[in-house]
């Protein structure tokens, strides 16, 4: 029975739909590896009393014609569930208990999937690492002390335990890939307007995707297929019809022409990566795909530009955390300016505020120009890189991180070396393209590393079909020895 | 652009942030060099860009301007930390 959690979601989903297993009994599996598993910290919250209920409800009318039946799912703790808390990683959210449901998770549970349990993640979702939560750090089960990425830190690391069998993250410049990577799974981050924005935290508005994060490519197609969705409630939500990435998920990729950008061969880039980036490609070539030197000229400005538009739009975006409608609020103060100041200097930790009054900075009378509207131009920019090359190529292949896992502490005292890590992730979501980050091999130290295809807008499905057709070929094992049961 | 001290207690009292002298000291050196590293932006010419502020090619849709959901106030006020029978409660204010 314990053998099933290591299983991928897409065979699990068949054992139930051939009644091999109960929805409940699959769901006390889960409930208790995560309890043998507290170590890893990577539920901030859980709701297993109600996880079993919602099991034998499931059980006693089963509708195995529905995408995710009776599949209990832990997700990251950005996306408000109703009626049980959510806290985005931050004190300021500490107690604070929504009462309406994020449309992405609302779609998977209308396909018959059951909420877990909420899963620790960067406060507010910044951050690489996973270190900056008020609920502590989260640990990579590929080795003691060793971070899972971030933001979505929580979430790569129960799927990677097996705490649950797919999740969701979200994915403002990495927060998906980067992680996926870390741990040797698969993570998407979607066309930005695929995935409704409604009820998930904000952090950076015009960058922010919700997307899936599973052990196989084929779980990865089932679980987009479950979240994405027009929803009016979201403004900035493609109205579009939904598509069948499961059904139509094709390893055939012959033909196909992969671009190959030089820019992303970075200085100082371990060995091992390039090595890497050299498989991935000799693999896809003799798959039948053509490979296609390109250029990204403005690649090495996207982190400066990240960095000034996310955190302008997160100074706005936390402005509403004032200590009056729902959150925190600090009895210090001696008039409402002073209870406003004092909320969000104990509220917020050393990142969050830091990136606040970064864009509190670029946004303010007199630099606005020199900062916000020259990283706009240089947005359009980075993005008419990408638009001209998709013009001569179907998909782009690029490592996923510019290193493996780095030890709890390694990077915190440098934001700099921090946000390098994002390096390779962050120019798609100024581009809003879809990108997928796979599993491709381990580093000498026995960690995984990933690779990215990044594809047009909306081509979901031929970077799923690339990642399936790398995926069969790669022989990728990623066997995690649980060393803290 | 150097960030001093001074600096940052501008930019924190325009966010609302109170923070002490200690963090000030060190938010000022993290934030110099944050924006050292910006700052390669200026390497680029961008006279005749376009600034892009939506990746979406259509303009953002509107709706009708009629209450859809309404009748929640007791939904909304719940999670006030603070509150009075229908109305969240601040702290003094006289002008």
């Amino acid at each position: 029975m314990s053998e099933i959690i290591k299983k991928n979601l897409s065979e699990i989903i068949e054992l139930i739909k051939k009644k091999e297993i109960k929805s409940e009994e699959l769901a006390q599996l889960y409930i208790d590896e995560a309890n043998k598993s507290k170590k890893l910290n990577s539920f901030i919250t859980t709701c297993f009393d109600n996880t079993i209920k919602k099991a034998k409800e499931f059980d006693k009318k089963p509708n195995s014609a529905s995408l995710l039946p009776g599949i209990p799912l832990a997700v990251k703790d950005l996306f408000c569930t109703n009626g049980f808390r959510t806290t985005a990683g931050s004190k300021m959210l500490e107690n604070f208990v929504p009462n309406y449901e994020s449309t992405v998770t609302e779609n998977l549970w209308k396909e018959g999937a059951i909420l877990l349990g909420k899963l620790n993640c960067d406060e507010y979702a910044m951050g690489s690492s996973n270190e900056t939560s008020y609920f502590g750090n989260v640990i990579n089960p590929i080795a003691k002390n060793t971070v899972p990425g971030g933001s979505s830190g929580g979430s790569a690391s129960a799927l990677a335990a097996n705490l649950t069998p797919a999740t969701i993250g979200t994915d403002t410049g990495g927060s998906i890939r980067q992680p996926a990577s870390f741990t040797g799974t698969v993570g998407l981050k979607p066309t930005y307007g695929l995935c409704s924005r409604w009820g998930i935290v904000a952090f950076a508005s015009s960058l922010d995707q919700a997307g899936p994060m599973t052990k196989s490519v084929k779980d990865c197609a089932i679980m987009l297929e479950a979240m994405a969705g027009f929803d009016k409630k979201d403004s900035t939500s493609i109205d579009k019809k939904k598509e069948n990435y499961s059904k139509n998920l094709k390893p055939n990729i012959k033909g196909l022409k992969i671009g190959i950008p030089k820019e992303y061969r970075v200085e100082n880039m371990p060995k091992e990566i390039d090595e890497l980036w050299n498989k991935g490609k000799s693999i896809l070539k003799d798959l039948g795909a053509n490979l296609i030197d390109i250029t990204l000229p403005h690649t090495k400005y996207a982190l400066p530009t990240y960095y000034i538009v996310a955190p302008a739009e997160a100074s706005s975006n936390l402005a509403r955390y004032d200590g009056v409608k729902y959150g925190y609020r600090s009895s210090q103060g001696k008039d409402l300016i002073g209870m406003y100041e004092n909320t969000r200097s104990e509220g917020f930790g050393d990142e969050v505020k830091r990136r606040i009054l970064i864009g509190t900075y670029v946004l303010s009378s007199g630099y606005y120009d020199a900062y916000y509207l020259k990283a706009q131009k240089v947005r359009q920019l980075i993005k008419k890189d990408f638009d001209e090359n998709f013009a001569k190529v179907d998909a782009i292949l690029t490592p996923s991180t510019p290193s493996s896992a780095f030890k709890i502490g390694e990077k915190t005292n440098d934001p700099i070396s921090m946000y390098l890590n994002d390096i390779f992730t962050v120019p798609v979501n100024l581009a809003g393209l879809p990108a997928i980050s796979v599993p491709a091999g381990l580093d000498k130290k026995g960690y995984p590393l990933g690779l990215q295809l990044i594809g047009k807008t909306l081509d979901e499905q031929n970077i799923l079909n690339i990642a399936y057709a790398f995926e069969k070929n790669c022989n990728f094992n990623n066997e995690i020895k649980k060393w803290w049961l | 652009m150097s960030i001093d001290k001074e600096k940052i207690i501008h930019i924190s009292k325009l966010a609302r942030i109170s923070i002490d002298s200690k963090k000030s000291d060190s938010l000022a050196k993290d934030l110099t060099s944050i924006f050292k590293f910006i700052e390669q932006l200026n390497e680029i010419n961008t006279d005749k860009i376009e600034p892009l502020s939506s990746i979406l090619n259509t303009p953002l849709r509107t709706r009708e301007d009629k209450v859809d959901d309404g009748k929640i106030r007791d939904k909304i006020l719940k999670n006030s930390p603070k509150k009075n029978e229908e109305f969240f409660v601040v702290p003094k204010v006289i002008e």
